[in-house]
């Protein structure tokens, strides 16, 4: 039985660029921006890093194929660079990679960088996207925004809860993140909004109004990966050590059988349920003390939090509006803003949740300071409702005995 | 056994524009009309052309048949899509028509249909023959075809077993007679006068046509219960007259619910014609354009208790009135409307692809796990039931007519489609499966969890780059 990677794998350091719409800047400026602050905080000359990997999402909107775009914008010593996408997973991916490679034994140090550069396509939202020769011939031309918004009228039907409440509930998640970012300078969208302003924002794809709608941002984030031994040995006292790293695809289920209701992520529970084993986590809800999730729509988040056992079944909305996910909360979620304010650069957002577990964790986190976090939760979901990649990472405090 | 019809149906589509609409919206260019400007045209949605519609008419024609096969599918239209691209073709394969098949476009003139029709009567010893007419034909802003015009699509099904009209006779004659033309490729009919149309074609070339046949047949034109001529009611009556038909079998010309659908008119009249006939009635349908084609039916016993009976009159009142004049531009491709850079996207079709699954896209050929019984799209190696996983247990289901239930559904404003918002989501269908897909024909605001759906077929993306397109099939609610 293999034992995973609980506290195999130390983060020495890391890095995150501004988020934003960056007219400024190109991907390889923002990559430099992150790394520059990650070496800066491993405190390693950058040649002792022996692999790198590099998550970019749209390859064809910035920097191309390969592991090459790491490489060459960081002038690295060619040393191995593996590209990887799995959609928005794409950051938790890269981590992944590298994590492996400590784990493993076969680098000392490695280098997880996730990079997206959106906002050169010349309109709004997210670039489109070929689905592949068959897929392009038969599914819907959907956007983002509107195959998440499936989720808005399933959950609805499911759980015999009207429109109208839900949408309150949802405009809260929006709210609770705007009033977090304002805490962050590095955040896209900064500043506060109402439940009325939410509530009454022009429809992108029913029930999700442009301010249930995440940032669609520039940004750049890498964490550096060592193990405990060799951090302690660069004079880290308090280590931040990766507790799990989990994955769970789609298999076709959701697309194509009856079982799924629409309702909820099926995959998001399995990577969690995994995540959860491998971290030695048996109560989330008490051991767990700060959560980032895929908040790419507000509804999205509302049903993470169920299938992510803070919620249970059909409680989100109710919890949501309670304040248990605000920073003041008792499971505060999305302290930087999450993906709805701190933005969502694809390949850098998973890497960019870990960052802000890491910085809570060391006691960075200056004005959104939680106290005393010891163990941090960050999700992904890659895809859409019905075909997805979830990623469940946990991150702790290495002295943390969950 | 004698040869005759044995199914019918029409397929108009949802939206019909009221003329009135047009006036108005032409009242500044234009005198008021002598006469008020009445009744509706039907127009197709911007994705709906003479292939989708001959596959509506199509599959309804089937569906009310007594046999839901046929050996031959003939297709006729003015307003094919592809020039060198057997549209029959496409129009068999969704209908999941098996071979052997022969297929065979019509086109060139407004008597395309009836000319299919006659061969496909005068067929001695043929197997069953679908007779499927379509048309769309673009109009220019303020011309009289674009209020007279309609777009629509009717099938005739001929056979020998459970005939409902049995063949009499029929008579061909060509004429080089240009009442209006249209180029090849051009996009708008050029027409002329009316009054020398009616006088010096219609009251000449027909009743020569229609005395010679009656004649031949040594029947009486007082015998003659529903004549079928596609031109307005007063001009039909006084054709009948020239024949020495009455004006009481002159039928319904439709032209107030639908508008004139070309070469399917003839069809769609003949349809309605058989909504209502009662047996041992003698039907005359003329087809004119470059001459005159008159072909002569007889109802038998079985024509009250057809299942065929009263599709033409659902497909007439299944419409919705329409007031927005800029949308049929928009939809009839007369109006270039500005969608964004999102239209830009590249929709290149990968021929190679398309053509391994040629079945499961025409025909909505999914598959059913011969392991679980689990009905799944698309077929796939590996059975979608997390229950069962069974490989190579799947056989071929045409979901076509299958029900659906709304699972999930959204009105994305985001997405690029000529008639935003776009509508899509998940359906539940009967057997287990669940299939994404985009919805047709909905209103903003009528969708709702656990209600009904049906298929219907469509053009899915236009490739203005390479000038392709290509259909699919898309969900559309059941309305009672």
């Amino acid at each position: 039985m293999a034992s995973g990677i609980k506290d195999k794998v130390a983060i020495v350091g890391m890095g995150c660029s501004r988020f934003g719409e960056r007219w400024d800047a190109g991907a390889d400026d923002l990559m430099i921006e992150a790394f520059g602050e990650a070496l800066a905080d491993a405190g390693i000359e950058r040649d002792r890093i022996e692999a790198g990997w590099l998550g970019v999402f749209y390859q064809d909107q910035s920097v191309s194929r390969s592991g090459l775009p790491l490489s060459m914008a960081l002038r690295l010593p060619n040393i191995p660079v593996t590209r990887v996408e799995n959609l928005c997973a794409t950051g938790t991916e890269a981590l992944r990679g590298a994590a492996y490679a400590v784990a493993s034994g076969a680098v000392d140090i490695a280098i997880a960088m996730g990079v997206e550069k959106l906002k050169d396509t010349g309109f709004g939202g997210l670039p489109e996207r070929t689905k592949g020769t068959f897929e392009d011939q038969w599914q819907p031309g959907f956007t983002p925004p509107g195959a998440f918004a499936q989720l808005g009228a399933a959950y609805a039907a499911r759980h015999g809860i009207a429109m109208d409440e839900l949408r309150r509930a949802m405009a809260h998640i929006s709210c609770k993140s705007h009033s977090n970012a304002k805490f962050n300078p590095k955040a896209h969208l900064r500043n506060a909004i109402t439940p009325e302003q939410v509530l009454a924002a022009p429809m992108i794809a029913y029930p999700l109004g442009v301010l249930d709608c995440c940032g669609v941002s520039d940004g750049a984030a890498c964490a550096i990966v060592t193990t405990p031994e060799i951090a302690a040995s660069l004079g880290k006292r308090d280590q931040v050590t990766i507790k799990a790293l989990q994955l769970a695809p789609s298999n076709g289920v959701e697309m194509g059988h009856a079982s799924w209701d629409g309702s909820h992520t099926l995959t998001t529970p399995i990577a969690a349920g995994r995540a959860y084993r491998e971290a030695g986590v048996r109560d989330p809800v008490a051991e767990i003390d700060l959560i980032e999730v895929h908040d790419c729509f507000s509804i999205t988040e509302l049903v993470l939090m169920e299938d992510l056992g803070f919620s249970a079944a059909g409680r989100a909305p109710a919890d949501v509006l309670d304040g248990r996910y605000d920073r003041d909360g008792a499971m505060p979620c999305q302290t930087d803003g999450g993906l709805k304010c701190f933005g969502h650069p694809v390949g850098a957002s998973g890497l960019r949740m870990v960052y802000e577990i890491y910085t809570q964790l060391l006691g960075r986190a200056g004005q959104r300071q939680l106290s005393s976090p010891a163990l941090g939760l960050a999700q992904n979901l890659g895809g859409i409702p019905n075909r997805n990649v979830a990623s469940v990472a946990i991150v702790g405090l290495h002295a943390h005995k969950s | 056994m004698t040869r005759g019809i044995t199914s019918w149906s029409a397929y108009l589509p949802r939206q019909r524009l009221a003329r009135s609409a047009v006036a108005s919206a032409l009242a500044w260019c234009r005198q008021p009309a002598k006469r008020a400007a009445t009744g509706e045209r039907a127009y197709g949605s911007w994705d709906e052309d003479s292939v989708t519609m001959a596959v509506e008419a199509g599959r309804l024609a089937l569906h009310a048949a007594p046999a839901r096969n046929a050996g031959a599918l003939h297709l006729a239209s003015t307003t094919l899509p592809f020039a060198d691209r057997s549209n029959a073709g496409i129009v068999a394969d969704a209908l999941s028509l098996a071979n052997p098949l022969d297929t065979q476009d019509a086109t060139g003139s407004q008597r395309a249909a009836t000319g299919l029709l006659l061969r496909a009567l005068s067929g001695a010893g043929a197997g069953d023959t679908l007779v499927v007419a379509a048309e769309r034909r673009r109009t220019r802003p303020g011309s009289p075809e674009e209020v007279a015009y309609g777009d629509g699509a009717a099938a005739v099904l001929v056979g020998s077993a459970g005939v409902v009209a049995e063949f009499v006779g029929a008579r061909s004659v060509a004429v080089d007679f240009v009442d209006h033309y249209r180029e090849t490729a051009a996009d708008h009919d050029y027409a002329l006068e009316e009054r020398w149309v009616r006088t010096e074609g219609h009251l000449k070339l027909v009743p020569d046509a229609v005395r010679h046949l009656l004649g031949e047949r040594a029947i009486a034109a007082g015998d003659v219960h529903h004549f079928i001529f596609a031109a307005p009611h007063g001009a039909a009556i006084q054709v009948a007259a020239a024949c020495g038909i009455g004006a009481e079998a002159v039928a319904d010309p439709l032209l107030e619910r639908c508008g004139h659908t070309g070469a399917a008119h003839p069809l769609l009249m003949l349809g309605a014609v058989l909504d209502a006939a009662g047996p041992g009635e003698l039907i005359v349908l003329v087809g004119f354009g470059q001459g005159v084609d008159v072909l002569m039916l007889r109802t038998t016993a079985a024509v009250a208790g057809a299942m065929a009976r009263g599709t033409v009159g659902r497909a007439l009142s299944s419409g919705v009135t329409d007031h927005a004049y800029v949308r049929f531009l928009s939809h009839s491709g007369t109006l270039a409307m500005d969608w964004g850079m999102r239209a830009e996207r590249d929709t290149r079709t990968a021929q190679t692809v398309h053509y391994r699954k040629h079945r499961e896209l025409n025909g909505l050929v999914g598959g059913r796990c011969r392991s679980c019984d689990t009905v799944q799209y698309p077929k796939s190696r590996v059975c979608v039931n997390p229950a069962c996983r069974a490989t190579d247990t799947q056989s071929d289901e045409v979901l076509a007519d299958a029900a659906g239930q709304v699972k999930t559904f959204t009105e994305d404003w985001l997405a690029y489609v000529p008639a935003p918002p776009l509508q899509y989501g998940n359906i539940g269908l009967h057997g287990g499966g669940n299939l994404f897909i985009e919805f047709a024909d909905v209103d903003p605001g009528e969708l709702s969890v656990g209600a009904a759906t049906r298929f219907v077929f469509r053009i899915k993306d236009v490739d203005h780059v390479r000038g392709f397109h290509r259909y699919f099939w898309k969900a559309t609610p059941v309305r009672s």
